[in-house]
């Protein structure tokens, strides 16, 4: 009897298969020369290099996110052993790995690294005799006060004084062995990487991510690091769950729209004509649609869809996931044009080029053509579009699920979270944590794709021009 | 002659991302008032460089490394960039050899050549009638307020020198000013720079590749090699008595008349990248004629004559042995025609209004009537826009032809399916024109040239057919696992002469093949042209505008104006003695390397190739034909036949 | 020039018949009117009879695209097909479900809307192209580094930051204006100051940063060298050569935007409490209005259409090449 059943979601497969298309790209790539030219290119850059360090991280926790089970219930007696009852939560690596941050829930609201609740409460203070005996008995004394956390802090018991002292000790043993990582990981890195500028730059970033990172995860493990919610789970939690959301929308996107763009690109682009009217008529009435009412309009029926049929989703995280892939490729819909259009061009100045022209006195077959001398020749474009996609992605996601036509409400994503913590800003005193949190990660997933996606089209065509 | 620009060791760098690279490394020369001086070399020589480096416009990644440029008495290298401006303006000005960029698409040529007179208004607006004038713009008034899309090309580099004369400049630097133009537009062009600096008493700095153009227009020459100058000679001496091996050599690959029965010379390797760090001589890799010494010392200056210097070590060595062929065997040719056309058209509709309607059409080719027997080789002749490449294109039914036929051996082709071609396909290929265009970069070369087997050889292709193939157009078998871009432009050139060769074709169309390369390289690439011709029987449609390139390679001509056929017949018929008007310009155009003082040359022609959407009534030269007469202006000439192998339409011979 | 803009608005009828079908197509075939009953009725406690009353109140109880009942002409036009979707392209909307009538609420919106949208866009273009200047003007240099960076590190915060950042600084913190609200008139400005000014910097990053790889790619060009050559200051050259050509393709990403600007934002409507379009949309969205959001997306198709064609027409007026071809 297994103690889980793993669970294939949608999104883990799609998810896992894109990691694999990129191992097998970075095998065939080993092959040609112009890519690995490319390649070395970015590997020399020091801030290409520094943003895929962190977009590495990132993806790292995404992928621990995405190995998916369901756990064994606890045995009870009587149950018959065959029927072994499963949960009906899906959890993932990631759940596990950070057990205590996901199931260490306050009341509500609490401060960075608090020991208290954030506003006072009508409490029951057990109230000791003077005499400090215990036979005298204590009487129980309604007072108002900041309640003491039920994990927060919880190994102090109750006496909170030493708090300080204990983060900056454990703040310092997570250091320490950050840099006993770091270290680690640094020789593996010698081996890996050539010599310069890249390497430099990834050691660096590795060190600064180490540096805030180890002692955060260290005191995570008696802290709410960033605080709790309005319903007291921990944000730190909320921000790693929220990078799997922001990665999928990210990637998944593209790679659902990559083929109709591309091949309706080429195919306009090559075999003008009628191919080429109706390409161009289908891109120009679905860009003439505002792209937000666009997906409003299909993300309120896909609701519907899957409201109607909730039969079809074994749990509440398939239902999710369902949305979630469904909101993809909404976004897919609407976002392929831009590369159609420009693939479109693309293969209209190719199809004019003397080799082009060569192949056909041989007699070549179109498809065979299109496949052999446009396809390799635009690929470079295709492969800058998914990377400059990708920041402006994440993005829309926040503000779609904000909107409320986003991920599913249970879905936790950055959105998600702006969208619940809005109203904390015009509290008295400010609860600030769950912004800070939500747009400091933000800011970094997309800053690091951002540059990352610089480096790339500098690498492989400095003169793609993609509007913002 | 008073010294008008003393350049003194001038030097400049650029970073690239393969190092510092040197593209002009110790420069010096003067010019007179008055004086035209010339700077020859083949491309990356750095003589563009040095040109920009005078008026300080290097791109931004250069900067002048050292020297000193002065000009009119002054120090232009210490100038402040305010100071230097007014040079720019006033005292150097600059045109460049792409008129078709070179001016602002969206202002008018008045705005423009207002920008540098200073003045706004009527003033502006007469200057520029009156500078229009000057520069030989026919209607200036009209032409002040077009868009230069609305010119030819031939118009808007007479509009650059109109705007590069508004500053009343000095000295002009012409950075190969006709290149990008027709030879009979260059004639006009270098007619009307040569008028002007006469009339102006304006020093010309001429930067050309082209040792005819040179010939033609410069008082003194100095020849560029590597980013140094190698040797400086009055035109008479150079021309006469050229003395460094690669000044010889130049020469030596023009390929001419004279030169048919012999291989021309060719410069073995290319130029060195300007990254490269020299100890001797920069020519020593290629000379053939080079002595340790020349290899590890740099050669001094030594004074060859009145003027002339020379940068060699050996400067009066005879170091050029012309390879004089055993004896050329004009390859047999059959009776039977291998390749013929009959009245071939074709036309591209133009489409307007609302329902795109078909309002008129681009009669690209209009009947054309060309005959090739095998073995031998038809050049097909004209200036740009001529619909040259339409009719190659229609020949392979890369373009299908709006009437007319196209025979090969016998066989109809332009009513067979595009499966009933394929068994053709194979017989008749063809070599393009831009060796960076005609090879997929993303393809090894074994790749490419095995594409046409797999398709058409019932074999398919092997390792060992390709390493053959390789050899046979003088590369290695083992850069078949290589890409293109590891290659040269002469390189590329022979690839694709492999990949056509490859599926054994017995026609071979050539299209502008040389033309984009250096004369050196063109020279190695004519040389494997003929080679290939003796020893395979190949039948070439040689499509060119270079009329030296016809004499040296081809049998017979064809003269094609505006979609027609006006002159063939074979070569010595054609370029010796030619008849019809436009090809006696065309001939005449061509700058020579022979001095012409005494002989009458033909004036240029005037005027541009209208448009082949709408040809002139009549015999479509006569708005540019000196000899004009009523009947031309009515119906178009039947051919005359004034020998057994040419024919003319010209109402002249009728 | 008349027959070439009646060439395009004719292009341009299949398009908007094209998007007609797609949101009849997602409003009415995806899903049944009775799916759409449903849901809006609860899934669960729902009766035939208040479905049917649902549809009937609507208008929905009528065939899709035949009406097999009606007679004559009734047949095409007693449909769901005609009376909500063809219906639209005279200007009839119908009512949304708390019974007012669309069109006249858009009218109604249109005002405050535009109050932010205009002022950002103007504001916004003038401020990034003068920055993107500034930038090509000091290339290659420290600065251009540093707001390249700047840029970059812009255009990666979300606008929704900007926005809570925005109001909770300048409102809350300093107190300097009302944090949100609206009124009719010249009052209306304390409103708008901090919606329009956030408006602009969260567009500064991406829109620099366009604009100045494409005068960066116009710098390069021959005719740049040419102007120079001819003694031009940097000024002149940057001004006059570059910005002039540099127009063309600017338009293409400018000018199809601003009939939409009629559509008013999303975001800074709902969070600044504007009455204008997008809080309409928004408002429309969370309470699942379909009739306003299928309104809204053909008015966002119209006006993207005119946009296309005014896009065509301001080419004509920067690009000599295609206003004399």
């Amino acid at each position: 009897m297994m103690p889980f059943i793993p669970v294939l979601l949608w999104s883990d497969i799609l998810l896992w298969l894109l990691v694999a298309v990129c191992i097998a790209g970075a095998v065939m790539a080993r092959r040609s020369e112009h890519i690995l030219t490319s390649w070395r290119r970015i590997a020399g850059s020091a801030n290409g290099m520094a943003a895929l360090t962190v977009l590495a991280a990132f993806f790292l926790i995404g992928l621990l996110d995405s190995v998916h089970y369901r756990p064994r219930l606890a045995q009870q007696t009587g149950v018959s052993i065959s029927a072994a009852n499963y949960g009906v939560e899906v959890l993932s690596l990631l759940d596990a790995l950070a057990a205590p941050l996901k199931n260490n829930s306050e009341k509500t609201y609490s401060a960075p690294l608090a020991t208290r609740l954030f506003s006072k409460e009508t409490i029951e203070e057990a109230v000791v005799g003077t005499d400090g005996g215990t036979a005298a008995g204590t009487d129980a004394r309604i007072v108002r006060d900041y309640p003491r956390l039920i994990y927060g802090g919880a190994h102090l018991g109750a006496d909170t004084a030493g708090a300080g002292q204990d983060m900056l000790v454990t703040g310092l043993i997570g250091a320490a062995l950050g840099l006993a990582v770091w270290l680690v990981m640094a020789w593996l890195l010698r081996a890996m990487l050539p010599d310069g500028r890249g390497r430099k730059s990834v050691l660096a970033t590795l060190a600064v991510l180490l540096l805030i990172f180890a002692p955060l995860l260290a005191l995570s493990t008696h802290y709410h690091v960033f605080g709790t919610d309005k319903v007291g789970q921990d944000v730190f939690y909320l921000t790693l769950k929220s990078i799997r959301t922001g990665l999928l929308i990210g990637t998944l996107t593209t790679l659902i729209m990559l083929p109709a763009a591309v091949l309706l690109g080429i195919l306009a682009g090559y075999a003008g004509g009628w191919i080429d009217d109706v390409v161009q008529y289908l891109y120009t009435t679905l860009n003439s649609i505002p792209g937000v009412l666009l997906i409003a309009a299909a993300v309120l029926m896909m609701q519907v869809v899957i409201d109607t049929h909730p039969q079809w989703f074994a749990t509440a995280a398939e239902r999710a996931d369902a949305r979630l892939l469904a909101l993809c490729a909404i976004l897919g819909m609407t976002s392929w044009t831009g590369l159609a259009r420009l693939l479109r061009g693309e293969a209209l100045k190719l199809r004019e080029l003397e080799y082009v022209q060569a192949a056909l006195a041989f007699g070549v077959p179109r498809l065979a053509i299109m496949l052999r001398h446009i396809l390799p020749n635009v690929m470079h474009i295709v492969l800058i579009a998914v990377v400059m996609d990708f920041s402006g992605l994440v993005l829309a996601e926040a503000v779609l699920s904000y909107v409320g036509i986003g991920v599913d409400p249970s879905t936790i994503s950055f959105g998600t979270m702006i969208n619940a913590a809005r109203l904390e800003l015009a509290r008295e005193p400010v609860v600030w944590w769950s912004l800070t949190a939500a747009f400091a990660f933000m800011f970094a997933l997309v800053l690091a794709a951002n540059l990352f996606a610089d480096v790339v089209r500098d690498a492989f065509d400095p003169r793609t021009r993609m509007s913002p | 002659m008073s010294e008008m620009l003393a350049v003194t060791d001038l030097a400049v760098t650029i970073q690239t991302p393969r190092g510092l690279a040197r593209p002009v490394d110790g420069v010096s020369f003067s010019i007179a008032a008055g004086e035209v001086f010339a700077l020859l070399g083949e491309s990356g020589c750095g003589k563009s460089m040095t040109a920009l480096s005078l008026l300080r416009l290097l791109p931004e990644a250069g900067s002048i490394a050292g020297g000193s440029v002065r000009f009119a008495g002054r120090e232009l290298l210490a100038m402040s960039e305010q100071e230097m401006r007014e040079v720019r303006g006033g005292g150097m000005a600059m045109i460049f050899q792409e008129p078709a960029t070179s001016l602002n698409p969206v202002m008018t040529v008045g705005a423009q050549i207002a920008e540098v007179l200073g003045v706004k208004g009527e003033a502006a607006r007469l200057l520029g009638v009156e500078l229009l004038d000057s520069v030989g713009i026919p209607d200036a008034g009209r032409r002040l307020d077009e868009y230069p899309f609305q010119l030819s090309g031939g118009m808007k580099q007479r509009v650059m020198i109109a705007m590069a004369l508004a500053g009343e400049p000095k000295l002009l630097i012409a950075d190969e000013p006709t290149t990008a133009l027709d030879v009979t537009i260059q004639a006009q062009v270098l007619d009307l720079l040569d008028d002007l600096r006469k009339s102006r008493g304006m020093a010309l700095l001429l930067i050309s590749h082209d040792l005819g153009v040179v010939a033609e227009m410069a008082d003194r020459i100095g020849v560029m090699y590597a980013g140094q100058l190698v040797e400086v000679a009055p035109r008479d001496a150079f021309f006469s008595s050229a003395r460094h091996p690669y000044s010889k050599k130049l020469f030596a690959a023009l390929p001419d008349m004279s030169r048919r029965t012999s291989l021309l010379e060719t410069i073995a390797g290319s130029v060195p990248a300007p990254t490269n760090i020299f100890k001797g001589c920069r020519f020593a890799d290629r000379c053939g004629f080079a002595k340790s010494v020349c290899g590890s010392q740099a050669p001094p200056w030594v004074v060859a004559g009145e003027g002339h210097s020379v940068r060699c070590h050996f400067p009066d060595a005879e170091n050029i042995a012309v390879q004089q062929l055993e004896e050329i065997r004009q390859p047999v040719s059959s009776h039977a025609p291998l390749l013929e056309t009959r009245e071939l058209k074709l036309h591209f509709p133009i489409r307007k209004g609302i329902f795109k309607r078909t309002v008129g059409h681009v009669r690209a080719v209009d009947g054309v009537t060309l005959a090739l027997a095998q073995g031998r080789t038809l050049a097909l002749v004209g200036e740009s826009g001529c619909g040259k490449t339409t009719v190659a294109k229609a020949i392979l039914q890369l373009l299908r032809s709006s009437s007319g036929s196209v025979m090969l051996s016998g066989q109809e082709l332009t009513t067979l399916s595009n499966s009933g071609l394929k068994p053709w396909r194979g017989a008749m290929q063809m070599i393009f024109q831009d060796p960076y265009a005609s090879l997929n970069p993303r393809l090894r070369v074994g790749e490419i040239i095995a594409e046409g087997m797999r398709t058409l050889l019932p074999g398919g292709a092997d390792k060992q057919k390709i390493a053959t193939l390789l050899a046979s157009v003088g590369l290695d078998a083992d850069m078949a696992g290589r890409y293109p871009h590891e290659f040269s432009g002469g390189q590329r050139q022979r690839i694709a002469i492999a990949r056509a060769l490859a599926v054994e074709p017995r026609l071979l169309i050539c299209d502008e093949p040389t033309s984009a390369l250096d004369v050196s390289v063109q020279a190695q690439i004519l040389n494997l042209l003929r080679d290939l011709q003796q020893r395979l029987g190949l039948a070439y449609l040689f499509i060119t505008h270079n009329i030296a390139v016809v004499d040296f390679l081809a049998h017979e001509v064809a003269v094609m104006y505006l979609g027609r056929i006006v002159e063939q017949g074979t070569v010595d018929e054609v370029l010796r003695n030619p008849q019809h008007p436009y090809t006696l310009a065309l001939v005449a155009a061509v700058p020579s390397i022979v001095a012409t003082e005494g002989k009458d040359k033909a004036p240029p022609l005037s005027g541009d190739m209208p448009s082949s959407s709408h040809p002139p009534t009549g015999c479509h030269f006569h708005p540019r034909c000196p000899r004009a007469m009523d009947v031309c202006r009515r119906e178009y000439p039947k051919a005359s036949q004034l020998s057994a192998t040419r024919r003319v339409h010209c109402q002249l011979f009728l | 020039m008349l027959a070439y803009i009646l060439r395009r608005l004719l292009y341009a009828l299949p398009i908007l018949v094209g998007v007609n079908l797609i949101t009849f197509a997602l409003f009415f075939v995806v899903n049944t009117p009775d799916d759409m009953a449903r849901m809006q009725l609860g899934i669960k406690r729902v009766t035939p009879e208040a479905i049917e009353k649902w549809k009937v109140e609507r208008g929905y109880d009528k065939p899709l695209l035949w009406n097999e009942k009606a007679a004559g002409a009734g047949r095409l036009s007693q449909t769901i097909f005609y009376q909500k979707s063809l219906r639209m392209f005279v200007g009839d909307f119908g009512r949304a479900d708390d019974g007012r009538d669309i069109a006249g609420e858009i009218k109604g919106r249109m005002g405050p809307s535009l109050a932010i949208a205009l002022p950002v866009f103007v504001l916004g273009l003038f401020v990034t192209v003068s920055f993107a200047l500034l930038l090509v003007f000091f290339r290659a240099t420290y600065l251009d580094f540093a707001g390249v960076v700047l840029c970059v590190a812009m255009m990666s915060v979300s606008s929704l930051f900007y926005i809570i950042g925005g109001q909770y600084l300048v409102s809350k913190a300093w107190h300097l204006v009302p944090i949100s609200g609206y009124v009719g008139g010249l009052d209306a400005t304390k409103f708008l100051v901090l919606p329009v000014v956030i408006g602009i910097v969260s567009g500064i990053g991406a829109s620099t940063r366009w604009y100045r790889t494409i005068f960066l790619e116009e710098i390069h060009r021959d005719y740049v060298r040419t102007a120079r050559a001819k003694g031009l200051s940097e000024l002149a050259v940057l001004f006059r050569h570059v910005l002039g050509n540099a127009m063309i393709p600017i338009l293409t990403g400018v000018v199809v935007v601003i009939p939409s600007l009629f559509m008013g934002s999303l975001l800074t409507e709902s969070f600044f409490g504007i009455p204008g379009l997008g809080s309409y949309t928004i408002e429309a969205i969370n309470a699942q209005d379909f009739a306003v959001v299928r309104a809204m997306v053909f008015i966002g198709s119209l006006l993207y259409i005119v946009g296309l064609i005014a896009t065509d027409i301001s080419y004509t007026l920067v690009d000599p090449r295609v206003r004399l071809e």
